[in-house]
């Protein structure tokens, strides 16, 4: 009995102390805060990478010597994404924002191993007590250039360039097509799926097939500016994706959806230092400044500017929501009722093409 | 667009995208006919890619850019060839570690060429022949470099049937201590076979930045090494049909792209898995022994070399 005594007295000792270490190590106000990035590409992508690394370095210039930022790239979704994550929370990154869809469950089981450490996950669905996710809604971006679409496509035939088939992807599909037969009802939009979030060699062929099959206005859901670079060769419209493209299509690039993480990094840096970060669950657009758009080409027609730009105007007022009904699907049976708008839940599990789109989806 | 131009486009993307493979499957099949297994294609390749792009980008000159291209391929497999061949290292091991190698240089070499593009090649335009409808741009109407991967597959052809150098090469490469005994240095042999396959997986890199996609971004090879060492494997070590699988390899992902365009209902990835598939057939069968004979696997592929005497 004696003997267990003496092992909780040890133990509490033991915990005692370590809260006073705790104590000790938060007391250190000179100590910079640690804040590690995971990258799914490398930072010279100039798409998706390079943004959140874009937005790593506003909060570096931010909080200057308070923060002290590491990042990893090209880090594979699955086990090697593990490994990475729980290097960087052993090595006393106390703020980690994992910046792809694969890393979601990794992410998560390094969260229940180190209490402590507080995680972002972008565009995932699973949150913990110190694991929040965030995700911007780049399907407002893409309905509005869907405006711009609808109304410069002679042929009729959009051209979508994709990765995979998860709703992320599907939903910009759909916003699209949505948003083009609006402005014209005889609009259909070609997918051809990649199978890769990076490949510049296999996204320029994907794209002259599209070009070739008759789609003049080319968009793309995956991180190389080769899909751009052939629009331009090719001379038909094209959308830049995560960042603007412009310098590879001067002459096609209609506009560009960027993505703008740097304000939320800044806050959620700001809410640990502060110690007032709780798990939440962000989805921000146009409105708050997640998603925007690029510079509009000066080619454009100014009419389609206009239409574009009062788009946006509507979004932002919430006039105008892209998921409103009536939504029917490609066989034609309503899935959204008139009236209706999708819910949220209904956008982050999508799976079904909307009218208008060309083909079956890869299961 | 008319159905005869759909056909001509297609013929010409898929020619884009063999070529790169080509290259660097011609330059490997070599290398392996030396004897000498270099997993090192891809970080040769990437190397050559920003080598390439780098010096087009800043003297203008294609011509110029492409020789750049090989020879900083070549250069970088000199340490592949010093440590196999002189301090007698892993093949398997060094030729991974090139890889990554590549990868890190080229990234950081390419660093401040991100954002920059590139005109691209000229076509040649043969006059008069190039105007025959379908066939004429197909054949007469492509860049120097796709006429050079022709040149390539035909001279390996002939240097390794018909030539005594490549009788020589193909000596070390089947039995190295016999090669060794008659009195061929193996070491030089091996040497100049691993530098030359250097140079065509730079060419092939080229080819990626200069014409495929005339433009750099990190990791822009996008596993296009490794496809070219699985051709070597599924062309049994012949030239033509290395040459030609990359076609075959290159054309099933263009016909893969245009099926999905047409909306038909064949699952893409079954058939972008298709070549890997056969490879890995191939791979199966020649580690029997006795299909490896007849598989014209060099017998002393993957061996270090070490002259005992």
């Amino acid at each position: 009995m004696s003997g267990i005594k003496i092992l909780n007295k040890l133990r509490n000792a033991i915990v005692g102390g370590a809260a006073a270490l705790l104590l000790v190590s938060g007391a250190q106000a000179g100590e910079p805060l640690k804040v590690g990035f995971v990258y799914v590409g490398p930072v010279g992508d100039h798409g998706w990478s390079y943004e959140h690394d874009q937005a790593r370095q506003a909060v570096q210039k931010e909080f200057g010597d308070k923060v002290k930022t590491t990042y990893v790239e090209s880090v594979p979704e699955g086990a090697d994404a593990e490994r990475v994550i729980t290097k960087l929370a052993k090595s006393g990154h106390k703020l980690i924002f994992t910046t792809s869809f694969g890393y979601m469950n990794p992410t998560l089981k390094v969260a229940k191993r180190f209490p402590n450490v507080k995680f972002e996950h972008a565009t995932g669905f699973k949150r913990a007590k110190n694991m929040s996710t965030y995700s911007a809604r780049f399907y407002e971006g893409r309905y509005v250039v869907g405006h711009l679409a609808g109304k410069l496509s002679k042929t009729g035939v959009l051209g979508y360039v994709a990765s995979f088939p998860i709703p992320e992807v599907i939903r910009g599909i759909n916003a699209v097509t949505l948003a083009a037969r609006k402005i014209n009802p005889k609009i259909q939009v070609k997918v051809v799926w990649v199978n890769s979030w990076f490949d510049p060699g296999k996204e320029a062929d994907a794209t002259k097939t599209l070009i070739d099959q008759g789609a003049d206005v080319i968009f793309q859901h995956t991180d190389s500016p080769a899909p751009m670079q052939t629009a331009e060769k090719r001379g038909v419209w094209a959308v830049g994706q995560a960042s603007d493209m412009s310098s590879y299509g001067p002459k096609v690039h209609m506009t560009a959806i960027i993505d703008n993480w740097a304000p939320y990094y800044i806050a959620r840096t700001k809410a640990v230092m502060d110690g007032t970060w709780t798990s939440t669950d962000t989805w921000d657009g146009i409105k708050a400044g997640m998603v925007k758009l690029g510079a509009f080409n000066k080619a454009l027609p100014k009419d389609a500017v206009d239409l574009a730009k009062s788009v946006i105007k509507g979004i932002v007022d919430g006039s105008i929501q892209p998921f409103a009904g009536p939504i029917k699907d490609q066989s034609g049976k309503i899935v959204v009722a008139a009236g209706k708008v999708a819910d949220d839940g209904m956008l982050a599990g999508m799976n079904f093409y909307v009218e208008g789109v060309v083909g079956s989806m890869p299961k | 667009m008319e159905a005869s131009d759909v056909l001509i486009s297609a013929a010409l993307t898929i020619i884009t995208a063999a070529t790169p493979l080509a290259f660097a499957a011609l330059g490997e099949l070599v290398v392996e006919k030396a004897g000498v297994l270099n997993l090192g294609v891809e970080g040769m390749m990437i190397v050559g890619a920003v080598m390439a792009f780098a010096t087009g980008v800043t003297t203008g000159s294609a011509v110029l850019a492409i020789l750049v291209g090989a020879i900083s391929g070549a250069l970088i497999s000199v340490v592949f060839g010093f440590l196999v061949l002189v301090m007698m290292s892993n093949q398997v091991a060094t030729g991974l570690a090139l890889t990554i190698f590549g990868l890190g240089l080229s990234a950081l070499v390419g660093h401040s060429f991100v954002g920059m593009t590139f005109a691209g090649l000229p076509n040649l335009n043969i006059p008069i022949v190039s105007e025959i409808p379908v066939v004429g741009p197909i054949i007469f109407g492509q860049d120097g470099m796709v006429y050079l991967s022709i040149i390539m597959a035909v001279a390996i052809s002939w240097f390794l049937t018909r030539s005594r150098a490549g009788l020589i090469l193909r000596a070390v490469g089947e039995s190295h201590d016999a090669a060794h005994a008659i009195g061929y240095s193996v070491i030089r042999i091996r040497f100049v076979a691993i530098l030359f396959g250097g140079a065509m997986a730079g060419l092939g890199g080229a080819y990626l930045s200069l014409v495929y996609t005339p433009l750099w971004v990190e990791n822009m090879t996008a596993g296009r090494g490794w496809i070219s060492l699985a051709l070597v494997v599924f062309a049994a070590w012949r030239p033509w049909r290395a040459f030609f699988g990359a076609y075959l390899f290159g054309g099933i992902t263009i016909v893969q792209l245009h099926i999905q365009g047409f909306g038909l209902a064949i699952p893409s990835q079954l058939l972008s898995m298709l070549p890997y598939l056969v490879t890995i057939v191939v791979l199966v069968f020649i580690s029997r022994g006795s299909v490896r004979q007849r598989l014209s696997a060099p017998g002393s592929l993957g061996e270090s070399f070490y002259a005992a005497s």
